[in-house]
Protein backbone atom coordinates (compact mmCIF):
# COMPACT_ATOMS: atom_id res chain seq x y z
CA UNK A 1 0.00 0.00 0.00
CA UNK A 2 1.34 3.36 -0.87
CA UNK A 3 1.59 6.11 1.68
CA UNK A 4 -1.38 8.44 2.27
CA UNK A 5 -0.67 12.11 1.73
CA UNK A 6 -2.65 15.25 2.41
CA UNK A 7 -2.91 17.92 -0.24
CA UNK A 8 -4.95 21.09 -0.64
CA UNK A 9 -7.15 21.68 -3.68
CA UNK A 10 -8.94 25.03 -3.86
CA UNK A 11 -8.56 25.42 -0.10
CA UNK A 12 -10.02 22.01 0.61
CA UNK A 13 -7.85 19.40 2.36
CA UNK A 14 -8.00 15.95 0.80
CA UNK A 15 -6.11 12.74 1.42
CA UNK A 16 -4.93 10.47 -1.34
CA UNK A 17 -2.44 7.73 -2.08
CA UNK A 18 0.96 9.18 -2.84
CA UNK A 19 1.72 9.15 -6.55
CA UNK A 20 -1.89 9.02 -7.72
CA UNK A 21 -2.53 11.50 -10.50
CA UNK A 22 -4.03 14.76 -9.32
CA UNK A 23 -6.87 14.75 -11.87
CA UNK A 24 -8.44 11.60 -10.43
CA UNK A 25 -7.84 12.63 -6.83
CA UNK A 26 -9.71 15.88 -7.47
CA UNK A 27 -12.57 14.19 -9.33
CA UNK A 28 -12.91 11.56 -6.56
CA UNK A 29 -13.37 14.40 -4.09
CA UNK A 30 -16.02 16.12 -6.14
CA UNK A 31 -13.72 18.81 -7.48
CA UNK A 32 -14.21 19.13 -11.22
CA UNK A 33 -11.32 19.59 -13.62
CA UNK A 34 -12.06 19.47 -17.36
CA UNK A 35 -10.63 16.39 -19.06
CA UNK A 36 -11.19 14.31 -22.17
CA UNK A 37 -8.15 12.16 -22.92
CA UNK A 38 -7.36 11.11 -19.36
CA UNK A 39 -7.59 7.39 -18.56
CA UNK A 40 -7.27 6.50 -14.92
CA UNK A 41 -5.64 3.12 -15.47
CA UNK A 42 -3.04 4.40 -17.88
CA UNK A 43 0.36 4.84 -16.30
CA UNK A 44 1.69 7.25 -18.90
CA UNK A 45 -1.19 9.51 -19.98
CA UNK A 46 -1.20 10.98 -23.48
CA UNK A 47 -2.03 14.43 -22.09
CA UNK A 48 -3.24 15.43 -25.52
CA UNK A 49 -6.48 17.30 -24.86
CA UNK A 50 -4.79 20.08 -22.84
CA UNK A 51 -7.90 20.76 -20.80
CA UNK A 52 -6.90 19.61 -17.33
CA UNK A 53 -4.50 22.42 -16.42
CA UNK A 54 -4.12 23.53 -12.81
CA UNK A 55 -1.81 25.84 -10.86
CA UNK A 56 0.48 24.22 -8.30
CA UNK A 57 2.24 26.30 -5.67
CA UNK A 58 5.96 26.37 -6.36
CA UNK A 59 5.63 25.54 -10.06
CA UNK A 60 6.14 28.46 -12.44
CA UNK A 61 3.56 27.45 -15.04
CA UNK A 62 0.20 25.65 -15.12
CA UNK A 63 0.55 21.88 -15.43
CA UNK A 64 -1.71 19.10 -16.73
CA UNK A 65 -3.26 17.41 -13.72
CA UNK A 66 -3.64 14.04 -15.46
CA UNK A 67 0.13 13.64 -15.48
CA UNK A 68 0.88 15.09 -12.04
CA UNK A 69 1.52 12.64 -9.17
CA UNK A 70 0.35 14.04 -5.83
CA UNK A 71 2.92 14.70 -3.11
CA UNK A 72 2.55 15.49 0.58
CA UNK A 73 1.66 19.12 1.17
CA UNK A 74 0.91 19.98 -2.45
CA UNK A 75 -1.21 23.11 -2.82
CA UNK A 76 -3.36 23.25 -5.96
CA UNK A 77 -5.69 25.80 -7.50
CA UNK A 78 -7.96 24.54 -10.27
CA UNK A 79 -8.71 28.04 -11.55
CA UNK A 80 -6.60 31.07 -12.36
CA UNK A 81 -6.51 33.55 -15.18
CA UNK A 82 -3.78 31.58 -16.92
CA UNK A 83 -5.55 28.24 -16.50
CA UNK A 84 -8.82 29.67 -17.76
CA UNK A 85 -7.13 31.10 -20.81
CA UNK A 86 -5.42 27.81 -21.67
CA UNK A 87 -8.63 25.86 -21.23
CA UNK A 88 -10.67 28.35 -23.22
CA UNK A 89 -8.29 28.12 -26.17
CA UNK A 90 -7.94 24.33 -26.11
CA UNK A 91 -11.72 24.04 -25.88
CA UNK A 92 -12.35 26.30 -28.83
CA UNK A 93 -9.71 24.45 -30.87
CA UNK A 94 -11.62 21.23 -30.24
CA UNK A 95 -14.86 22.86 -31.33
CA UNK A 96 -13.27 24.21 -34.50
CA UNK A 97 -13.59 20.85 -36.20
CA UNK A 98 -16.63 19.59 -34.39
CA UNK A 99 -20.12 19.26 -35.79
CA UNK A 100 -21.87 21.45 -33.26
CA UNK A 101 -25.52 20.59 -33.29
CA UNK A 102 -26.27 19.32 -29.81
CA UNK A 103 -30.02 19.12 -30.39
CA UNK A 104 -29.46 16.50 -33.06
CA UNK A 105 -26.68 14.66 -31.20
CA UNK A 106 -27.10 11.25 -29.59
CA UNK A 107 -25.17 12.35 -26.50
CA UNK A 108 -27.07 15.58 -25.88
CA UNK A 109 -27.23 15.98 -22.10
CA UNK A 110 -24.58 13.32 -21.43
CA UNK A 111 -21.71 14.96 -23.27
CA UNK A 112 -18.41 15.88 -21.64
CA UNK A 113 -18.01 18.93 -23.88
CA UNK A 114 -21.34 20.24 -22.65
CA UNK A 115 -20.23 19.55 -19.10
CA UNK A 116 -16.96 21.44 -19.55
CA UNK A 117 -18.82 24.36 -21.12
CA UNK A 118 -21.23 24.47 -18.22
CA UNK A 119 -18.60 24.09 -15.49
CA UNK A 120 -16.28 26.71 -16.95
CA UNK A 121 -18.84 29.11 -18.35
CA UNK A 122 -17.66 28.51 -21.92
CA UNK A 123 -19.77 28.79 -25.04
CA UNK A 124 -20.50 25.77 -27.22
CA UNK A 125 -19.80 27.80 -30.32
CA UNK A 126 -16.90 29.39 -32.10
CA UNK A 127 -16.17 32.98 -31.20
CA UNK A 128 -12.56 33.62 -32.19
CA UNK A 129 -11.90 30.79 -34.63
CA UNK A 130 -13.55 29.73 -37.82
CA UNK A 131 -14.80 26.20 -38.39
CA UNK A 132 -12.45 23.85 -40.18
CA UNK A 133 -14.87 20.97 -40.15
CA UNK A 134 -14.80 18.85 -43.29
CA UNK A 135 -17.86 16.61 -43.11
CA UNK A 136 -16.94 12.94 -43.12
CA UNK A 137 -19.42 10.09 -43.54
CA UNK A 138 -20.90 8.48 -40.43
CA UNK A 139 -20.25 4.74 -40.07
CA UNK A 140 -23.66 3.30 -39.40
CA UNK A 141 -22.69 -0.30 -40.17
CA UNK A 142 -22.64 -1.87 -36.67
CA UNK A 143 -25.91 -3.18 -35.37
CA UNK A 144 -25.66 -1.63 -31.91
CA UNK A 145 -23.86 1.70 -32.40
CA UNK A 146 -22.58 4.23 -34.90
CA UNK A 147 -19.40 6.27 -35.29
CA UNK A 148 -19.64 9.92 -36.24
CA UNK A 149 -16.09 11.17 -36.97
CA UNK A 150 -17.40 14.73 -37.14
CA UNK A 151 -17.98 14.69 -33.41
CA UNK A 152 -14.82 12.82 -32.44
CA UNK A 153 -12.35 14.71 -30.23
CA UNK A 154 -9.58 12.14 -30.79
CA UNK A 155 -9.24 11.50 -27.08
CA UNK A 156 -8.21 7.87 -27.63
CA UNK A 157 -10.45 6.41 -24.95
CA UNK A 158 -12.20 4.07 -27.37
CA UNK A 159 -8.94 2.70 -28.73
CA UNK A 160 -7.75 2.05 -25.21
CA UNK A 161 -11.01 0.27 -24.32
CA UNK A 162 -10.81 -1.82 -27.48
CA UNK A 163 -7.27 -2.94 -26.60
CA UNK A 164 -7.29 -3.14 -22.83
CA UNK A 165 -10.88 -4.02 -21.98
CA UNK A 166 -12.26 -5.85 -25.00
CA UNK A 167 -8.80 -7.09 -26.04
CA UNK A 168 -9.77 -7.09 -29.70
CA UNK A 169 -7.74 -4.60 -31.73
CA UNK A 170 -10.50 -3.62 -34.13
CA UNK A 171 -9.93 0.13 -34.11
CA UNK A 172 -7.03 2.55 -34.02
CA UNK A 173 -5.99 6.02 -35.08
CA UNK A 174 -5.35 6.41 -38.78
CA UNK A 175 -3.93 9.16 -41.03
CA UNK A 176 -2.60 12.36 -39.58
CA UNK A 177 -3.19 16.05 -39.14
CA UNK A 178 -6.66 17.25 -40.06
CA UNK A 179 -7.42 13.83 -41.54
CA UNK A 180 -6.77 11.94 -38.33
CA UNK A 181 -9.65 9.77 -37.22
CA UNK A 182 -10.55 6.56 -35.49
CA UNK A 183 -11.07 3.71 -37.93
CA UNK A 184 -10.79 0.01 -38.60
CA UNK A 185 -8.22 -1.53 -40.93
CA UNK A 186 -8.34 -0.03 -44.44
CA UNK A 187 -11.06 2.29 -43.09
CA UNK A 188 -13.55 -0.40 -43.90
CA UNK A 189 -16.95 -0.27 -42.17
CA UNK A 190 -16.75 -1.42 -38.55
CA UNK A 191 -19.18 -4.22 -39.36
CA UNK A 192 -16.48 -5.74 -41.62
CA UNK A 193 -13.78 -5.40 -38.96
CA UNK A 194 -12.95 -7.78 -36.08
CA UNK A 195 -15.28 -5.64 -33.87
CA UNK A 196 -17.53 -7.85 -31.71
CA UNK A 197 -19.89 -5.00 -30.74
CA UNK A 198 -19.19 -5.38 -27.04
CA UNK A 199 -19.74 -1.60 -26.70
CA UNK A 200 -16.65 -1.09 -24.51
CA UNK A 201 -15.57 1.75 -26.81
CA UNK A 202 -19.04 3.27 -26.82
CA UNK A 203 -19.05 3.40 -23.03
CA UNK A 204 -15.61 5.03 -23.08
CA UNK A 205 -16.52 7.79 -25.54
CA UNK A 206 -17.10 11.11 -23.76
CA UNK A 207 -18.87 12.80 -26.67
CA UNK A 208 -21.31 12.09 -29.47
CA UNK A 209 -18.85 10.20 -31.68
CA UNK A 210 -19.51 6.61 -30.63
CA UNK A 211 -23.15 6.31 -29.72
CA UNK A 212 -25.34 3.30 -28.95
CA UNK A 213 -28.35 2.95 -31.20
CA UNK A 214 -31.75 3.02 -29.62
CA UNK A 215 -32.70 -0.63 -29.34
CA UNK A 216 -36.13 -1.61 -30.50
CA UNK A 217 -37.90 -4.41 -28.68
CA UNK B 1 -11.31 2.81 -55.29
CA UNK B 2 -9.85 -0.69 -55.13
CA UNK B 3 -7.26 -1.62 -57.71
CA UNK B 4 -7.52 -5.19 -58.98
CA UNK B 5 -4.42 -7.27 -58.59
CA UNK B 6 -3.48 -10.31 -60.65
CA UNK B 7 -2.65 -13.77 -59.32
CA UNK B 8 0.96 -13.15 -60.29
CA UNK B 9 1.07 -9.94 -58.29
CA UNK B 10 -0.47 -11.73 -55.37
CA UNK B 11 2.38 -14.24 -55.44
CA UNK B 12 4.95 -11.47 -55.65
CA UNK B 13 3.39 -9.72 -52.67
CA UNK B 14 3.49 -12.90 -50.63
CA UNK B 15 7.14 -13.66 -51.26
CA UNK B 16 8.24 -10.04 -50.88
CA UNK B 17 6.51 -9.71 -47.53
CA UNK B 18 7.82 -13.06 -46.33
CA UNK B 19 11.37 -12.01 -47.18
CA UNK B 20 10.99 -8.59 -45.56
CA UNK B 21 9.69 -10.23 -42.39
CA UNK B 22 12.48 -12.79 -42.38
CA UNK B 23 15.11 -10.13 -42.89
CA UNK B 24 13.78 -8.26 -39.85
CA UNK B 25 13.48 -11.40 -37.69
CA UNK B 26 9.68 -11.01 -37.39
CA UNK B 27 10.21 -8.26 -34.85
CA UNK B 28 7.30 -5.96 -34.08
CA UNK B 29 9.63 -3.07 -33.35
CA UNK B 30 10.89 -3.46 -36.93
CA UNK B 31 7.48 -2.69 -38.44
CA UNK B 32 8.72 0.50 -40.07
CA UNK B 33 11.73 -1.07 -41.84
CA UNK B 34 9.49 -3.97 -42.90
CA UNK B 35 7.02 -1.56 -44.50
CA UNK B 36 9.86 0.36 -46.14
CA UNK B 37 11.33 -2.81 -47.57
CA UNK B 38 7.97 -3.92 -48.98
CA UNK B 39 7.22 -0.56 -50.51
CA UNK B 40 10.77 -0.28 -51.85
CA UNK B 41 10.29 -3.50 -53.78
CA UNK B 42 6.63 -3.30 -54.78
CA UNK B 43 6.33 0.46 -55.17
CA UNK B 44 3.46 0.61 -52.70
CA UNK B 45 1.87 -1.15 -49.72
CA UNK B 46 -0.93 -3.40 -50.95
CA UNK B 47 -3.72 -4.30 -48.60
CA UNK B 48 -2.73 -7.99 -48.83
CA UNK B 49 0.80 -7.11 -47.69
CA UNK B 50 -0.47 -5.30 -44.61
CA UNK B 51 -2.74 -8.20 -43.72
CA UNK B 52 0.13 -10.64 -44.03
CA UNK B 53 2.45 -8.46 -41.95
CA UNK B 54 -0.17 -8.09 -39.21
CA UNK B 55 -0.89 -11.78 -38.95
CA UNK B 56 2.80 -12.74 -39.00
CA UNK B 57 3.69 -10.21 -36.31
CA UNK B 58 0.51 -11.03 -34.37
CA UNK B 59 -0.61 -7.42 -34.15
CA UNK B 60 -3.98 -5.91 -35.14
CA UNK B 61 -4.25 -5.13 -38.86
CA UNK B 62 -5.35 -1.61 -38.01
CA UNK B 63 -1.99 -0.98 -36.31
CA UNK B 64 -0.16 -1.63 -39.56
CA UNK B 65 -2.61 0.57 -41.42
CA UNK B 66 -2.20 3.24 -38.77
CA UNK B 67 1.56 3.46 -39.33
CA UNK B 68 1.20 3.23 -43.11
CA UNK B 69 -1.22 6.17 -43.21
CA UNK B 70 0.71 8.29 -40.73
CA UNK B 71 3.85 8.70 -42.82
CA UNK B 72 3.58 10.51 -46.15
CA UNK B 73 6.36 8.27 -47.42
CA UNK B 74 4.00 5.33 -47.77
CA UNK B 75 1.53 4.88 -50.57
CA UNK B 76 -1.43 2.52 -50.55
CA UNK B 77 -1.92 2.36 -54.30
CA UNK B 78 0.39 1.23 -57.10
CA UNK B 79 2.16 4.10 -58.84
CA UNK B 80 0.48 4.84 -62.16
CA UNK B 81 2.22 4.67 -65.51
CA UNK B 82 2.09 8.46 -65.32
CA UNK B 83 2.61 9.97 -61.91
CA UNK B 84 1.09 13.34 -61.22
CA UNK B 85 2.42 15.11 -58.16
CA UNK B 86 0.72 18.30 -57.14
CA UNK B 87 2.82 20.53 -54.91
CA UNK B 88 1.17 21.56 -51.66
CA UNK B 89 4.10 23.46 -50.21
CA UNK B 90 3.41 26.85 -48.68
CA UNK B 91 3.85 28.88 -51.86
CA UNK B 92 1.82 26.49 -54.02
CA UNK B 93 -0.83 26.26 -51.34
CA UNK B 94 -1.15 30.04 -51.35
CA UNK B 95 -1.26 30.05 -55.14
CA UNK B 96 -4.19 27.63 -55.18
CA UNK B 97 -2.47 24.24 -55.33
CA UNK B 98 -5.57 22.59 -53.91
CA UNK B 99 -7.64 23.89 -56.83
CA UNK B 100 -5.20 22.22 -59.21
CA UNK B 101 -5.40 19.05 -57.15
CA UNK B 102 -9.19 19.14 -57.34
CA UNK B 103 -9.08 19.64 -61.09
CA UNK B 104 -6.89 16.57 -61.61
CA UNK B 105 -8.96 14.55 -59.16
CA UNK B 106 -12.16 15.41 -60.97
CA UNK B 107 -10.73 14.73 -64.40
CA UNK B 108 -9.20 11.40 -63.42
CA UNK B 109 -12.15 10.52 -61.24
CA UNK B 110 -9.90 9.48 -58.35
CA UNK B 111 -9.00 11.04 -55.04
CA UNK B 112 -5.63 12.30 -53.92
CA UNK B 113 -3.39 9.31 -53.19
CA UNK B 114 -5.27 7.04 -55.58
CA UNK B 115 -4.54 5.39 -58.92
CA UNK B 116 -6.95 5.02 -61.84
CA UNK B 117 -8.29 1.45 -62.24
CA UNK B 118 -6.40 1.07 -65.53
CA UNK B 119 -3.24 2.15 -63.62
CA UNK B 120 -2.49 4.81 -66.21
CA UNK B 121 -2.46 7.70 -63.74
CA UNK B 122 -1.73 8.17 -60.08
CA UNK B 123 -2.31 11.40 -58.22
CA UNK B 124 -0.47 12.51 -55.11
CA UNK B 125 0.55 15.55 -53.16
CA UNK B 126 4.13 16.54 -52.52
CA UNK B 127 5.50 19.11 -50.13
CA UNK B 128 7.59 21.74 -51.90
CA UNK B 129 9.59 20.70 -54.93
CA UNK B 130 11.87 23.70 -54.62
CA UNK B 131 10.74 26.07 -57.37
CA UNK B 132 8.28 28.24 -55.50
CA UNK B 133 8.59 31.09 -58.01
CA UNK B 134 6.65 28.89 -60.42
CA UNK B 135 3.80 28.21 -58.00
CA UNK B 136 1.47 26.43 -58.33
CA UNK B 137 3.69 23.59 -59.49
CA UNK B 138 2.84 20.12 -60.74
CA UNK B 139 5.44 17.44 -61.36
CA UNK B 140 4.32 15.14 -64.15
CA UNK B 141 6.52 12.07 -64.26
CA UNK B 142 9.85 13.89 -63.95
CA UNK B 143 8.86 17.14 -65.66
CA UNK B 144 8.05 20.30 -63.77
CA UNK B 145 5.01 22.25 -64.93
CA UNK B 146 4.92 25.77 -63.52
CA UNK B 147 2.14 28.30 -63.01
CA UNK B 148 -0.46 25.67 -63.66
CA UNK B 149 -4.03 26.87 -64.13
CA UNK B 150 -7.08 24.61 -64.00
CA UNK B 151 -7.47 25.21 -67.74
CA UNK B 152 -4.06 23.56 -68.33
CA UNK B 153 -5.07 20.33 -66.62
CA UNK B 154 -6.82 18.82 -69.65
CA UNK B 155 -3.86 19.71 -71.87
CA UNK B 156 -1.41 18.00 -69.53
CA UNK B 157 -3.53 14.87 -69.37
CA UNK B 158 -4.15 14.78 -73.11
CA UNK B 159 -0.41 14.97 -73.78
CA UNK B 160 -0.12 11.84 -71.68
CA UNK B 161 -2.69 10.05 -73.78
CA UNK B 162 -5.87 10.56 -71.81
CA UNK B 163 -8.97 10.77 -73.94
CA UNK B 164 -10.72 13.83 -72.67
CA UNK B 165 -13.41 14.25 -75.33
CA UNK B 166 -15.34 11.18 -74.35
CA UNK B 167 -15.36 12.16 -70.73
CA UNK B 168 -16.74 15.57 -71.63
CA UNK B 169 -19.67 14.03 -73.46
CA UNK B 170 -20.47 11.89 -70.46
CA UNK B 171 -20.36 14.84 -68.14
CA UNK B 172 -22.65 16.96 -70.28
CA UNK B 173 -25.24 14.21 -70.25
S1 LIG C 1 -20.75 15.78 -28.93
FE1 LIG C 1 -21.48 17.11 -27.28
S2 LIG C 1 -20.92 19.19 -27.95
FE2 LIG C 1 -20.83 17.85 -29.73
S3 LIG C 1 -22.83 18.06 -30.70
FE3 LIG C 1 -22.90 16.25 -29.33
S4 LIG C 1 -23.72 17.08 -27.41
FE4 LIG C 1 -23.00 18.84 -28.60
S1 LIG D 1 -14.63 8.10 -30.84
FE1 LIG D 1 -15.02 9.01 -28.82
S2 LIG D 1 -13.63 7.87 -27.44
FE2 LIG D 1 -12.91 7.53 -29.52
S3 LIG D 1 -11.33 9.07 -29.86
FE3 LIG D 1 -13.28 9.89 -30.67
S4 LIG D 1 -14.14 11.06 -28.99
FE4 LIG D 1 -12.56 9.74 -28.09
S1 LIG E 1 -6.95 14.92 -19.42
FE1 LIG E 1 -5.05 15.85 -19.09
S2 LIG E 1 -4.44 16.52 -21.05
FE2 LIG E 1 -6.34 15.47 -21.44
Amino acid sequence: MSRQVTITIDGQQVTAAEGDKLLWVALDHGIYIPHLCGIREKEHPDASCRLCFVEVEGLPNPVTSCTLPVKEGMVVRTRSERVDRLVRTAFELLLSNHRLSCAKCGKNGRCELQKIAQERGLKLKLTRMRSLLVEKPVDDSPEKFYYDPNRCVLCGRCVWADREKAKIGAIGFVRRGMDRRVAAFWEQPLADSPCIECLACVEACPVGALVAKEMKE
Amino acid sequence: MEIEITAEEREAIKTTVAEALEKNSYRRDRLLPILQEVQGRLGYLPREAMEQIASSLKIPEVDVYSVATFYNQFRLNPPGEHQIKVCMGTACHMAGGHIIMDSFARRLNIKEGETTPDRKFSLERVACVGCCALAPVVVVNENVEGKVRPTRVDGILMALGKEIGKKNEEEKR
